[in-house]
């Protein structure tokens, strides 16, 4: 475990010394801010509804391109034969890397929670839903982390690695939105399966295990993915 | 130190390593040999643990790699080839990242990259990114990763590939430095290197040993037969002929070349007797100006030549 303390700390600052984070994270900033504050005013309602409304949408563009590198760039120059010939497991690798995707998701959270201070200011926030969509926001960009760790673990071209994690992504998210392509025995699988659905339900205030849980399983079948690609090139 | 058994590789249908039986003492200086694509680096991802074997089994220190895979990776040292490091980082740093996942204490940390600094001549990059670096600083750094654990065995992959001499001189020199301590398994299609560094050479074609030994012995074992290369001024072919069949022993005299009144002329004779001294003899007694008088060995070329063509 001690060796995911160490892959954890070099992947972190390795968005920090490229200028990846940087981009990233204005872009991240840039749409959600605008997207929120340009309506804002018009619904007059001291809310993050509509910030919240935006976030799976904006975390399937940004998430996928945060997680690329972390895999294929090593199977590309062929740094994961020196890592795995180190003391370190398949496992240690998946884990350090997708935690230190975690973080960086976190610390680009940060900035945004001006957007509750500011509406607080101008009006009476209700701060349950609040708390509530920060904590849903760590959970989806977990598990779509997980799933852009499993894109990237699959290819070593760093663009395929970001097109098919956004694939996936964006389908977890838009699929509870396609509803009525279905047949009605299956509505409930498929409602089960969006992660807006899922995010939606926390973003609300109301933790369900239920929604809890699904985060974790998708975190889990992502990670269990990209330990098997990985493991699978051995 | 390291065994070998029936160690054997398919990648799909392709067998690139079929059935490796090695040993592996204490303190030798191994070089496996072979062509492109004759599964040298294959072998050496196997015993590193990176790749996993189709069959067959490794020992490291009597521990199976199937079972203590991690163990084995704490006493092996490796450099795959070309050095495929982290191209944003820092010279230092990662040095410091290496040392970290080989639980180098901290308090230890320091002395040691500075040792390793000083051992492998990187102490004015440490500060530079690994991908501004050039080859042979970049093949330097590679070596001070794989020196890290100060491993029981150091195993490089074709450590010289793509230096120019001068890097290749050093390289070699630190290589040597190193081997006086710990033994060295290093893959190389580049015979001379071989010869000059290795005390051990095995030969590998199509997957298989095809042979294996001191350089001597392989040398001995192919029927190894001595060239002598002569430049003679003042002499003709017939009388040079005439005097040097005389020779027991001596096995063929040919005609190289005759430019302006030098005759080159080469001797062939089997290499277990010495007949220098009986050709200069033979010199001695003719009015023949000597301008050149070198022995060359059935080199580890012809050697190798043979045992890896195509067939």
């Amino acid at each position: 475990m001690r060796q995911v303390t160490h892959i954890f700390r070099k992947e972190f600052s390795a968005y920090f010394i490229s200028p990846i984070a940087y981009i990233v994270i204005s872009v991240f900033l840039l749409v959600t801010g605008w997207f929120f504050f340009a309506t804002f005013f018009l619904f007059n309602q001291a809310n993050l509804r509509t910030f919240y409304a935006l976030l799976p949408v904006v975390f399937a563009f940004v998430i996928p391109a945060i997680t690329m590198r972390l895999i294929s760039e090593e199977l590309n120059v062929g740094s994961d034969e020196i890592l795995l010939t180190m003391p370190v497991t398949v496992l240690d690798v998946v884990l350090g890397k997708f935690f230190a995707g975690v973080a960086l998701i976190v610390v680009m959270m940060i900035p945004t929670l001006a957007y509750p201070l500011t509406v607080s200011l101008m009006g009476q926030l209700d701060w349950g839903p609040v708390v509530g969509g920060y904590l849903g926001g760590v959970f989806l960009g977990a598990a779509f982390c997980a799933v852009g760790l499993f894109a990237s673990a699959l290819t070593r071209n760093q663009i395929i690695a970001f097109i098919i994690g956004l694939a996936i992504c964006f389908t977890l998210t838009l699929i509870d939105k396609m509803l009525y392509f279905l047949p009605r025995s299956l509505l409930g699988v498929f409602a089960y399966l969006g992660a807006d659905f899922h995010f939606q339900n926390i973003a609300k205030g109301i933790i369900d295990s239920r929604d809890i849980l699904y985060f974790v399983s998708v975190c889990f079948v992502g990670l269990y993915g990209a330990y098997l690609a990985l493991q699978q090139k051995h | 130190m390291i065994h070998v058994e029936n160690l054997t590789k398919y990648y799909h249908t392709l067998c690139a390593v079929d059935q490796i039986n090695l040993d592996i003492q204490k303190g030798e200086i191994l070089g496996l040999l072979g062509p492109n694509g004759a599964g040298k680096t294959t072998t050496l991802r196997m015993l590193t643990g990176y790749l996993k074997p189709s069959s067959g089994s490794i020992f490291v220190k009597g521990l199976s790699i199937d079972k203590h895979v991690l163990e084995i990776k704490r006493v092996l040292g490796y450099l795959p080839e070309s050095a495929p490091l982290y191209h944003d980082m820092l010279v230092f740093d990662y040095l410091n990242y290496v040392a970290a996942i080989r639980e180098i204490p901290g308090n230890h940390k320091l002395a040691r990259i500075r040792r390793l600094a000083d051992l492998c001549g990187i102490n004015e990059v440490m500060h530079q990114p690994i991908g501004e670096l050039s080859k042979g600083y970049k093949q330097r750094v590679g070596l001070a990763h794989a020196m890290m654990n100060d491993p029981e065995v150091l195993v490089l992959d074709e450590p010289t590939s793509g230096l120019d001499p001068n890097q290749i001189a050093e390289i070699r020199k630190i290589i040597k430095e190193i081997g006086k301590e710990k033994p060295i398994i290093l893959s190389t299609h580049i015979l001379s290197e071989a010869e000059a560094t290795c005390d051990r050479i095995m030969i590998i074609n199509q997957g298989k040993i095809v042979a294996d030994g001191s350089t001597e012995n392989l040398k001995q074992s192919a029927g190894g037969r001595n060239i002598m290369n002569l430049s003679l001024q003042n002499a003709d072919f017939k009388t040079v002929e005439k005097t040097f069949a005389n020779i027991n022993g001596i096995e063929s005299v040919a005609r190289v070349a005759e430019t302006n009144n030098a005759l080159n002329i080469r001797l062939s004779y089997q290499s277990t007797h010495d007949l220098r001294p009986d050709i200069y003899r033979k010199i001695r007694t003719k009015d023949w100006i000597i301008l050149d008088f070198h022995q060359e060995t059935q080199s580890l070329e012809n050697i190798f030549r043979e045992l890896t063509k195509e067939s």
